[in-house]
């Protein structure tokens, strides 16, 4: 056999009968794959799939790094491994096991519905005092306007940073890097009256000042969204609205009290 | 069992433009996404380079209608262009206010870009993200509204057919594994397309067909399935996509000898990039895809083409752009090349090669996006209206998904309006039979693995059903399909568990694709012209007396598909010559005799800008 690397990979089946003292446990098993210079983690995962055992589960569907499906941890760093390759480690063995601070379904597959309850809850979506009509074009914004926030529009919800984020890992409802990132992307945004509708997610007890800065987010991020940084800007924010809540009462009852956008819904 | 008014199958750009639609416009009604995975993760989310609306003074509906039709071999119907071209800027504007990011000029309007079959700048762009950041705004926006209800990691594996007509699906919900009916009063097939039939291809692992296959299995005729886009600039290897938008800001294309040999293929003249006049639009790098794919053929035929080990490839150079433009305008084309083939574009020529992008074809529906199975609607790539014809322009799939997603949403929620009850009773019987084809599936204990039969298909689709094709290679692969589908009913499943049984929903994906591929073979090789992406060597020339026509593939139990045919809309342009190059531009009222051929030779000069 030509050259071969070794891959051991987390494998947990919900329903596997439990063990004695009524538990299921997780197993790693190895398998070896042809080594190959350009092959990603996860064409090594697909080749395990396809050849060796069909039934080893993880997500995955871009495999150009966009689409945020495959995240995963390689060797102990949460990474996308559409984007993590082989000859980073080769020959060492390479572990992989499902983003950590989630809870897993199956092998390498994570129970996201958390995360996405808490995206929808910082209302990602932008609020405006009075929606324009189409026949009068789009709303303008300038280059910087649009560089303001267009760095933290670029998460692609791998969750890669919740698994590095140490607060995630002990607090379950911190709202965490991504969601908090994309709602200051909205405040952020010239277009954008929403700031006093997040006021409360946001700067919620569960919300930015969970964040202890150390900074992990923004070092694993594949797309350099760099959340921590938007946290403590939104730190900033809240610092200012709430001193400018107890010189200028009025004012903050205007913003709190302002029309709001198109909620139909009531999203939650 | 849940029932709703309005079913999408897909979550990605089409499914959900239609669901705001539906919420905005019909807030009493609920609203399903269906979708195999959670919908920001969709295929929409690849797309880079932009989207095409009439925006700037100096341009007009009538030029990207003409653009669309020319680029579109005369193929698409003109009715369908010109309600796209009319609703393409309002939709653009509406995506705006939902907060999609787009690039912007200096006054703080959206800034456009040129793009390839184009006679003028009119594509949207945000950055080389666009796909990515159309879909998390559409996702975002679509958050607010309650009455939207997401069924995320629910794999639709039946239509549910009664009397005629759709009432909803039956799905396999991944993370339990449990089956779930899902009634409604109308359905939206938009899943996208089935470039996953071919090795090399673009397309995320998601599309494998299934909206297609759902309504070929249900009697709805299949399209245009022959015509089959190759992107001409593919990363060797992986096939991920190098955006057309790298060409719209001046990259040019090299062979071997450092030629842009384009200017030897009808495509005009090689304008030096220093010169202020490059890029031409409707020109040598800003021509459509399919003539830029066909002249790879011609290079590698010649000997020009370099040798590498995925295959022979040319060459894309961006650096006369300068690093600042790239990490302006088109950024993720650094990141994928430094990631994916280790060389930085700002310095070195980027590898590339024809890549399976997109289907032309797919569920054939009208202009409202009705199909023929009434309760049942298709938008976005997994649909046929057709507006592509025989080869879509680039940026224009994009806004194909908010105009028909949109068109698609409204007359769904119509229909939805006007039907009074879901004839719950009456649908048990196929709902039972079908839970049990999904159990015995995952119990059985087939032998042919999903791999091989898979690698089996792509492997017989690349030789005959590829750029260019003749009689004997297509004849070879029906047979090749018609084997596989045998095989097929002997499938293994080793994995017989229920929680996130992705070798399951693997097996369900395969038995798409190869539906999707049996129409698509049986269409090529019925079409005896060549036209637009779908180029015959035994029959060259195209033949408007006999092919101007869309082809209609109905599924056949047991047996080929019966393929059919329809006439064009055509409305304001017969069919002429497609002209590229000095030549190109509006014909409105009289079909242009075959000036292509007329185009000048090769400028000395144009060389001299290569390093």
């Amino acid at each position: 056999m030509a050259e071969t690397t070794k891959l051991e990979v987390f494998r947990y089946d919900p329903d596997a009968p439990p063990g004695p003292d009524g538990t299921r446990e997780g197993r790693f098993q190895t398998y070896e794959v042809p080594f190959n210079k350009d092959w990603v983690v996860l064409d090594a995962l697909n080749y395990i799939k396809d050849q060796l055992d069909g039934t080893l589960s993880h997500r995955w569907s871009c495999r150009m790094g966009v689409c945020g499906s495959c995240g995963m941890m390689v060797n102990g760093a949460a990474r996308l491994t559409c984007n993590a390759f082989l000859r980073e480690w080769h020959p060492e063995p390479i572990r992989v096991e499902p983003l950590t601070n989630f809870p897993v379904v199956r092998d390498l597959v994570v129970d996201m519905t958390g995360f996405m309850e808490k995206l929808q809850a910082v209302h990602p979506y932008l609020i405006r005092k009075e929606q324009g009509k189409l026949e009068d074009g789009e709303y303008k914004q300038l280059p910087g306007e649009l560089a303001a926030y267009k760095q933290f529009s670029m998460c692609i919800n791998c969750l890669c940073c919740y698994a590095a984020c140490p607060v995630a890992g002990f607090e379950e409802n911190f709202i965490g890097p991504a969601a908090l990132a994309l709602g200051h992307r909205y405040n952020l945004d010239s277009r954008d009256d929403g700031f006093a509708e997040r006021r409360d997610v946001m700067f919620s007890h569960d919300a930015i000042w969970q964040c202890t800065f150390i900074g992990e987010c923004s070092e694993v991020c594949p797309k350099k969204v760099d959340p921590a940084a938007a946290i403590q800007q939104a730190k900033i924010e809240a610092t200012k609205d709430w001193f400018l809540s107890k010189i200028l009462p009025r004012a903050m009852e205007r913003t709190a009290s302002a029309p709001v956008g198109p909620r139909e819904g009531g999203a939650s | 069992m849940p029932t709703h008014d309005v079913i999408l199958v897909g979550g990605g750009g089409a499914g959900l433009r239609a669901g705001i639609a539906v919420a905005e416009e019909h807030p009493e009604l609920s609203v399903a996404v269906v979708s195999k995975i959670y919908p920001m993760r969709s295929h929409t989310v690849s797309a880079e380079g932009g989207a095409a609306a009439v925006v700037q003074p100096n341009d007009t509906l009538e030029d990207h209608a003409y653009d669309t039709i020319s680029g579109g071999d005369w193929l698409a119907d003109q009715d369908a262009v010109w309600a796209f071209v009319n609703e393409a800027p309002k939709e653009m504007i509406q995506l705006e206010h939902y907060g999609c990011p787009w690039s912007r000029e200096p006054s703080g309007r959206v800034a456009t870009r040129p793009f390839g079959g184009m006679k003028i700048e009119r594509t949207w762009f945000a950055a080389d993200k666009t796909g990515f950041h159309m879909l998390h705004a559409l996702f975002q926006h679509s958050l607010r509204y309650a009455d939207v209800v997401r069924y995320d990691e629910f794999f639709v594996t039946d239509l549910i057919v009664h009397d005629g007509r759709c009432w909803g699906v039956i799905a396999i919900e991944i993370p339990t594994g449990e089956l779930h009916v899902i009634t409604g009063k109308s359905v939206i097939l938009c899943t996208g397309g089935a470039g996953r039939i071919f090795p090399f291809t673009t397309n995320a692992a998601v599309k494998t067909g299934d909206g297609m296959a759902l309504a070929y299995r249900a009697g709805v005729p299949l399209k245009d399935m022959e015509f089959v886009q190759y992107h001409p600039t593919g990363l060797p290897g992986t096939g991920i996509l190098i955006t057309e938008a790298s060409r719209g800001e001046g990259g040019i294309m090299v062979n071997k000898h450092g030629r842009r040999y384009l200017q030897d293929y009808d495509l005009g003249n090689a304008i030096p990039v220093d010169d202020e006049r490059h890029p031409q639009k409707r020109t040598m790098e800003l021509g459509p895809r399919d003539r830029l794919s066909q002249a790879f053929v011609h290079e590698l035929e010649k000997g020009n083409t370099t040798d590498s080990e995925y295959g022979p490839i040319v060459h894309l150079d961006v650096r006369h752009l300068g690093e600042a433009k790239i990490d302006k305008k088109i950024p993720f084309v650094r990141e994928l090349c430094r990631n994916y083939v280790g060389i930085d574009p700002v310095h070195e020529l980027i590898p590339v090669r024809p890549v399976v992008h997109y289907l032309m074809g797919g569920v054939d529906t009208d202009i409202d996006a009705k199909t023929e199975l009434e309760g049942l609607f298709a938008a976005g790539e997994c649909a046929c209206v057709s507006i592509n014809g025989a080869n879509r322009l680039g940026s224009n799939s994009l806004t194909e998904l908010l105009v028909f997603g949109a068109r698609a949403g409204r007359n769904a929620a119509k229909l939805a309006k006007k039907t009074k009850t879901i004839p719950h009773d009456e649908l048990k019987e196929q709902i039972d039979a079908t839970k049990g084809r999904v159990t015995s599936l995952r119990q059985s204990n087939g032998t042919e693995r999903i791999a091989d039969i898979r690698v089996a298909l792509q492997k017989t689709m690349e030789e005959s059903a590829g750029i260019y094709r003749d009689e004997a290679s297509l004849q070879t692969t029906v047979g090749v399909i018609a084997e596989l589908k045998e095989r097929f009913e002997k499938v293994k499943v080793a994995d017989k568990t229920k929680i996130f049984n992705t070798e399951l929903t693997a097996a369900l994906e395969l038995g798409y694709l190869l539906d999707s591929a049996e129409a698509l073979a049986h269409s090529a090789l019925a079409r005896k012209e060549s036209r637009g992406s779908h180029q015959r060597t035994d029959h060259p020339q195209r033949d408007d007396d006999k092919y101007l026509k869309h082809s209609l593939a109905y599924k056949v139990e047991g047996g080929a598909p019966r393929i059919e045919y329809k006439d064009v809309v055509i409305t304001d342009w017969p069919a002429g010559a497609r002209t590229y190059g000095v030549q190109s531009g509006l014909k409105r009222d009289k079909p242009a005799e075959a000036t292509a051929a007329a185009t000048p030779a090769p400028s000395a000069s144009s060389d001299k800008t290569e390093s």
